[in-house]
């Protein structure tokens, strides 16, 4: 286990807890912001497009409790509306490169060789080039939507998990219990399947928990871009974007809040992941 | 070939990449139904390895050449699906450490019956039945069957695994120093299980062991093995009363003994040879008494003792030697 580490960025990688308080807390604000994610249409008290141009602007008030952008929506409706994008891009990233990404790791791992090679030259290759990037180019062959950041980050991200996965793979196959499951006559995709990948799943969710925060970060920045998210589709990246304007007349207040999600959750993500994977680390030792 | 032989062995070799020399240098073994053999040796004699090969679990860039005969047919040149089926039900194995060799994220319930359910073609109940059968066999209840490796403590395990070794229900035996890892009354218990199991379900067990004492109580016929050949082959108390190699001689003065009047325990002088030495002449001549140029020269063959074709021994000297008679 000591050759295994879990990929992280370098400022992120600070924001971890012992204390169990802020785990806690940080789980309940996930499962918080899921449960919104989930209701936000019937949450959201207006048509988060329905534009009053009227009271563009305006502060905090009973009927807008966030307050109106400068397009004249309300704030509250869209930060709940676009939580669901928001949140389920980052989850289409972490669920292609965690399947891709253990498939990948644990053929290359597990049988080794040219195949061991050709997979691993392939993942640095994509580790090489930086992420975003990777994704404004899938961006400008699929045009507007989710699908195509999605990929893009989902494969830029695969390597994160591949290389876990390879490193886990090949410590695990060394160990005896492997070898007791060949002589009983399991075959060796048998052992790799039913055996080894779930006893190395704890690990890779991990990564997957703390990568969850990067892709928000990275989906967030490109639709800042205004790229993949559609103009109209709300999304917290899109609104802060939208709420340069508002900062510069002097009412900053619809682009800071969901700057404030984004960096609330990224970091609730984190802390969570890297609890989960100190938790596991101390297991393993 | 005798087909009464549930294990033959002829002239196995083994050579790894990157050695000088062989691992393993022309192997003849035997085990017959019903019967024990011991094979003992220091570590890195080869005596794991040649028990790993009766099931092909070979490590990698392993070339061998020779016939490993499994109630008759030959374990090298099976194909891929003959030698699962070989390893899921004709020979099984016991591993040193049970810990180790049970993976402890499962129950021992799914442990014991998963081979079956995959490759048996049996019913789900029908599995289970059978591993608590193999449970109550090897002394434990069906309640282990529910609980996982970590609520178990080691000498419990290692009847866990003797139960899935017995679990498709196989003709041979192999255990890898199955004792090793326990403490002493647990390894008592376990050798005592692992005969009567033999007796019950009529397996041939090979017992691998660096410890004479239990090789000696054991078994019914034991191999010496050294530097990847069998030194002295035949049975148990012969071999232990009148060992004529003198490298089994020397084994039998280094193990300790409670009634000893010397203050310090015998040892043999030097190591054993290392995989980049090539060799030549007899492997122990150059931890050996009684070696002289010839041992150095010419590797002894094996001939029998006394014209018992039972005991035989690998040295130009047994004859010089018998004389000299060794305080055991």
């Amino acid at each position: 286990m000591t050759t295994t580490t879990l990929t992280r960025r370098p400022g992120l990688a600070r924001i971890r807890s012992t204390r169990p308080s802020l785990y806690l807390l940080c789980l309940g604000f996930v499962a918080l912001l899921v449960v919104l994610a989930i209701f936000a249409p019937w949450l959201a008290p207006h048509d988060p497009n329905a534009v009053d141009l009227g009271s563009a602007l305006a502060g905090p008030s009973a009927s807008h409790p966030l307050g109106v952008d400068s397009s004249g929506r309300d704030t509250l409706s869209r930060l709940l509306i676009g939580s669901r994008t928001s949140l389920l891009g980052p989850l289409g990233v972490v669920l292609f490169s965690t399947l891709a990404g253990v498939a990948v790791g644990a053929v290359s791992g597990w049988y080794g060789g040219w195949l061991d090679s050709l997979l691993s030259r392939s993942s640095e290759l994509i580790f090489a080039f930086p992420g975003l990037l990777l994704a404004i180019l899938v961006v400008s062959i699929y045009g507007d939507g989710l699908i195509g950041p999605v990929i893009g980050l989902g494969v830029a991200y695969l390597p994160y998990v591949s290389r876990l996965t390879r490193s886990l793979v090949l410590a695990e196959r060394e160990r005896p219990y492997v070898a007791a499951y060949r002589v009983q006559g399991h075959s060796g995709a048998q052992i790799c399947l039913r055996h080894v990948i779930p006893n190395i799943a704890p690990v890779v969710l991990a990564q997957s928990t703390i990568n969850f925060g990067y892709a928000l970060i990275d989906l967030a920045g490109l639709s800042f871009l205004g790229l993949g998210v559609p103009a109209l589709t709300p999304d917290w990246g899109r609104m802060v974007f939208d709420g340069e304007t508002a900062i510069q007349q002097g009412y900053p207040l619809s682009a800071i809040l969901p700057c404030g999600a984004i960096v609330l959750t990224v970091v609730a993500f984190n802390v969570v992941g890297e609890h989960w994977a100190d938790r596991v680390a101390k297991r393993e030792h | 070939m005798d087909p009464l032989n549930t294990l033959d062995i002829q002239n196995l070799r083994l050579r790894l990449p990157n050695t000088a020399r062989p691992v393993l240098a022309g192997i003849n073994l035997t085990i017959r139904a019903r019967e024990t053999v011991a094979l003992v040796g220091e570590s890195g004699s080869g005596k794991t390895l040649t028990a790993r090969s009766v099931l092909r679990l070979l490590p990698p860039g392993a070339e061998t050449e020779g016939t490993v005969r499994v109630n008759g047919e030959d374990v090298l040149a099976m194909a891929p699906d003959q030698l699962r089926r070989l390893r899921a039900g004709t020979a099984a194995m016991i591993f040193q450490d049970p810990r180790a060799a049970i993976n402890p994220l499962r129950r021992v319930g799914d442990f014991l019956t998963e081979g079956v359910r995959l490759g048996g073609g049996i019913r789900a109940a029908e599995a289970t039945a059978r591993a608590e059968r193999m449970l109550t066999a090897v002394g434990l209840t069906s309640a282990a069957l529910r609980q996982y490796p970590g609520e178990l403590s080691g000498g419990m395990l290692q009847r866990v695994m003797i139960a899935a070794a017995l679990m498709g229900d196989p003709k041979l035996l192999l255990a890898d120093e199955p004792t090793t890892a326990l403490d002493v009354t647990t390894q008592a218990e376990v050798v005592a299980l692992l005969g009567d199991v033999r007796d019950r379900f009529g397996t041939g067990l090979l017992f691998v062991t660096h410890d004479l004492g239990l090789a000696a109580a054991i078994s019914d016929r034991v191999y010496v093995m050294y530097a990847g050949l069998i030194a002295e082959t035949g049975p148990a108390d012969e071999l232990f009363a009148h060992p004529r190699h003198p490298y089994t001689a020397a084994l039998l003065n280094s193990t300790p003994r409670l009634d000893s009047t010397n203050k310090r325990l015998a040892a043999i002088d030097g190591q054993p040879p290392g995989l980049q030495v090539q060799l030549s002449g007899c492997p122990f001549a150059a931890r050996c008494l009684y070696a002289t140029d010839l041992c150095t020269e010419q590797t002894p063959t094996q001939l029998p003792v006394a014209n018992n074709t039972k005991h035989l021994v690998a040295c130009h000297h047994t004859d010089k030697w018998e004389s000299k008679v060794v305080h055991v």
